[in-house]
């Protein structure tokens, strides 16, 4: 059990972000919460260099892409109070054509290899960050891989049409 | 007695006291029992290798005791495993750096096809950068397929011609990977 719970840390953050964060949720006893681009900085600061919450450590960034919501690319921050040993799980969604987002590099250096890999495969693109170009997949892919409108498989795949397989 | 066999000798033509034949015979059976392999292992296929080169199996037998781990003394190219588009550079790289004559042989269904991995990420089989000469089937293949494979590979080193790699069809073959 961490040492405060996410009780006390809930109130923490909306005594300072009390209209700014939304969708407060629990599950499995990780507390969630949905936040905009404007103060998704401002609040991973607040988080970092609260001297009672200390959430020092960036576990990841990563993405997810939802086809049918007005807002379909949402960025997910999880963040980690090591003093605390308490965790919270921070989301942003952006409207497609529209993906842009602060960078978090000013606050972890090592949310920089995390913010080209969540550009990489979903093309969140990450303002003021110093080198935002591909990182796992090959340089002159075209596409971003883990959205929902490109193909998973390889596209130059020929022995898998129908007439192979008698249909 | 002892037991010990040796490879039999290429036909020609014997006589008493002499035995004539092609200079591309002798030097294929030379070759086919010292060929350096390069293992190219990248995952579980990789695994199945070890075993073959262990004592169990021992493909030393069959002349490959010796592993060349740099391209530019190998013979063969045994590439096992999963080659993602990343590493398809690489692959072709350590394919360019073999001296001629070089064969390639791709072990198990990723190497040759893609395999289960029919996806935006993974090679769909090294033959969409470098030639292969022997594709061994199998997820992974037993260490008896990766040495069935190998004597499939023994078998084309003692027919080849030793002008084969000057010839036409071939630098055509080179020239459809782009490969001078």
């Amino acid at each position: 059990m961490g040492k405060i719970s996410n009780e006390e840390l809930l109130n923490s953050i909306k005594a300072k972000f009390e209209s700014e964060v939304s969708n407060v949720t629990e599950p499995f006893g990780l507390l969630t919460l949905e936040t905009s681009r404007d103060n998704i900085i401002d609040l991973l600061t607040f988080l970092k260099t609260d001297e009672k919450l200390q959430f020092i450590y960036l576990t990841d960034i990563t993405a997810i892409h939802y086809p049918e919501s007005d807002k379909q690319i949402g960025v997910i921050y999880h963040i980690h109070s090591l003093v605390n040993n308490v965790r919270v799980r921070i989301k942003v969604f952006l409207a497609d054509g529209d993906v842009h987002l602060p960078t978090a590099t000013g606050l972890w250096n090592g949310a920089n290899w995390m913010e080209r890999e969540t550009y990489d495969f979903f093309g969140v693109v990450f303002d003021g960050h110093p080198d935002l170009r591909r990182i796992l997949n090959v340089d002159d892919l075209t596409v971003f891989p883990m959205r929902k409108e490109y193909p998973l498989e390889d596209p130059n795949r020929v022995d898998k049409h129908d007439f192979f397989f008698g249909r | 007695m002892s037991e010990i066999q040796i490879v039999e000798a290429p036909p020609g033509i014997e006589g008493s006291g002499f035995f004539a034949t092609s200079l591309d015979k002798a030097v294929g059976l030379a070759r086919s029992y010292s060929l350096w392999p390069l293992p190219f292992a990248t995952s579980c296929c990789g695994i199945e290798f070890m075993a073959t080169m262990g004592s169990h199996y021992d493909l030393a037998r069959f002349g490959a005791e010796r592993l060349s781990f740099s391209p530019r003394q190998a013979d063969l190219l045994m590439v096992m495993g999963t080659i993602s588009k990343k590493m398809g550079p690489v692959l072709r790289q350590v394919y360019l750096q073999m001296a001629e004559p070089r064969w390639v042989m791709a072990v198990g269904a990723c190497a040759s096809s893609g395999g289960i991995f029919d996806t935006y990420s993974v090679l769909q089989g090294i033959d969409e950068v470098i030639p292969v000469d022997v594709y061994v089937p199998g997820c992974p293949p037993r260490p008896e397929a990766i040495i069935d494979g190998f004597i499939q590979i023994q078998k084309l080193v003692q027919t080849e011609s030793l002008r084969r790699r000057s010839t036409p069809e071939y630098q055509k073959l080179l020239a459809s990977y782009g490969i001078q």
